[in-house]
């Protein structure tokens, strides 16, 4: 079942979360017109794991995830990411970690209008070094599994939005990488094409990979193993599905 | 819940005996309503009483077989060409629980809010699992796609309702902030304006006058 946790593949204990977020905060201005985004969150996600961040907007739960991509810097607090602390990693080490060990999904897709759906996919590989063959494969099969092959060498323009945020997603999940971060990944999709990036998402983790999805949608959050709730920039609740869904039926059953 | 219809309904494909309809009724909503056989005989005496079924004989283990009347036929087809009465909704307790905790001293409405998103969510994430489960091969026979309707209409009721429930804790902290802010603005200096909303912005009870 998905919520079994696979053996890890990273040679780090399987105990270890891929990703902490060790008592982060994140102010914006100072004085009187400081704004407190984050106040002192905590959150392990480990491998297998699936965790969806939702709450009212304003709570916090795009600059929880921009932290824990590294694309924004903590006022306070510490983000780890296998095990590397980020704030101990140069810009370029931060570049190379962001590159192999994760994958973003942007809102707003974030894909690069001069290059096709395949390139986009696997540019991030061949700044990795992988060669241009091996890269444009890989990038293949990642389309493959979204179902998008034939849009392989269309330019961003040339898609729908639903297609647009398919190959975003695909472009995050390219070659192996063991932490993937979503941000309203479904936004712009019918409820099909949503529930079947969720299914993606739901088997990436389950293969391996750990994930941390915002969202103001319960039907997508619930594909999730847990839930976060945020509210001014803290957890307030969370809820986990290990109880398993038998146990909820049976027990109006049991009388 | 309709029993009685159901029990037609699985009738109208042939004669049947108690235990027999019950299994077919779960397999077909999942267990989601689960049936004893106490419940089944009881349902088919009324349901011959009325006419809509008749005792059928036996099969050859000696089970006592029902089969449906055509008076049963016509008040199935009349179940199924009638929609749902949706006029008289059913007491929900979780509307009634959040009526009664506008305004309650010392209750915390946003607190009761959340506890129950909390575990609105998590059943939303067993059905959501079950789901997945039913999706991982295409369901073809007929229990299996009866299932996944039912499994999904649990789904959309429970997302209706953690809805709902986002809907309602915006909707108090706009009134909260309303009337903290609408009498200090006719009568207040701005400083007592400022406290005012200060006071207001954390507690939903201002929004609990009318």
């Amino acid at each position: 079942m998905s919520s079994s946790v696979p053996a890890s593949s990273t040679g780090l204990s399987v105990d270890a979360p891929v990703l902490e977020l060790r008592a982060l905060t994140r102010t914006h201005g100072s004085g009187v017109a400081e704004v407190h985004a984050l106040r002192g969150v905590n959150l392990s996600v480990h491998t297998g794991e699936l965790v969806a961040v939702m709450g009212p907007s304003g709570s916090g739960k795009s600059t929880l995830l921009t932290l824990a991509g590294g694309l924004d810097t903590a006022s306070g607090g510490e983000v780890v990411i296998e095990g590397q602390a980020l704030s101990s990693l140069s810009r370029k080490g931060l570049a190379a970690l962001r590159r192999r060990s994760l994958g973003y999904v942007f809102q707003d897709y974030n894909l690069i209008p001069a290059l096709t759906a395949a390139e986009n996919i696997a540019l991030p590989r061949e700044l990795d070094g992988v060669s241009v063959r091996k890269a444009r494969k890989e990038a293949m099969a990642a389309l493959e599994e979204m179902r998008l092959t034939e849009i392989a060498d269309r330019f961003p323009d040339e898609m729908s939005g639903g297609q647009q945020q398919r190959v975003a997603i695909a472009r995050a999940l390219v070659g192996d990488r063991r932490l993937v971060l979503a941000d309203e990944p479904t936004g712009a999709l019918d409820s099909e094409t949503g529930e079947a990036v969720l299914a993606l998402l739901r088997n990436r983790c389950d293969q391996g990979a750990a994930g941390v999805m915002v969202t103001h949608e319960p039907r997508y959050a619930a594909w999730a193993d847990r839930v976060v709730f945020l509210r001014d920039g803290s957890i307030v609740d969370q809820t986990s599905s290990y109880g398993g869904a038998e146990a909820l039926l049976t027990a109006e059953g049991a009388e | 819940m309709s029993i009685r219809h159901g029990l037609l309904a699985l009738l109208e494909r042939g004669p049947r005996y108690g235990s027999q309809l019950r299994t077919e009724f779960e397999s077909r909503t999942g267990s989601t309503w689960p049936l004893n056989v106490g419940q089944v005989y009881t349902t088919l005496s009324r349901l011959e009483r009325d006419g809509l079924v008749a005792q059928d004989g036996e099969d050859d283990a000696g089970h006592a077989l029902y089969s449906i009347t055509d008076e049963g036929r016509v008040e199935l087809r009349s179940w199924f060409e009638t929609p749902v009465d949706r006029a008289n909704p059913p007491r929900d307790e979780l509307a009634i629980k959040l009526a009664m905790a506008v305004g309650a001293p010392g209750v915390d409405i946003r607190a009761v809010i959340q506890s129950q998103r909390g575990h609105t969510l998590k059943a939303m994430q067993d059905y959501t699992r079950l789901k997945a489960r039913a999706l991982a091969d295409v369901p073809t026979n007929r229990d299996e796609v009866a299932w996944l309707l039912v499994v999904e209409q649990l789904i959309f009721q429970a997302e209706a309702e953690a809805r709902w429930l986002d809907h309602c804790e915006s909707r108090l902290v706009r009134l909260a902030e309303a009337a903290a802010t609408e009498p200090a603005a006719r009568t207040g200096t701005p400083a007592e304006r400022r406290s005012a909303k200060a006071g207001g912005a954390g507690g939903a009870r201002a929004g609990t006058r009318r």
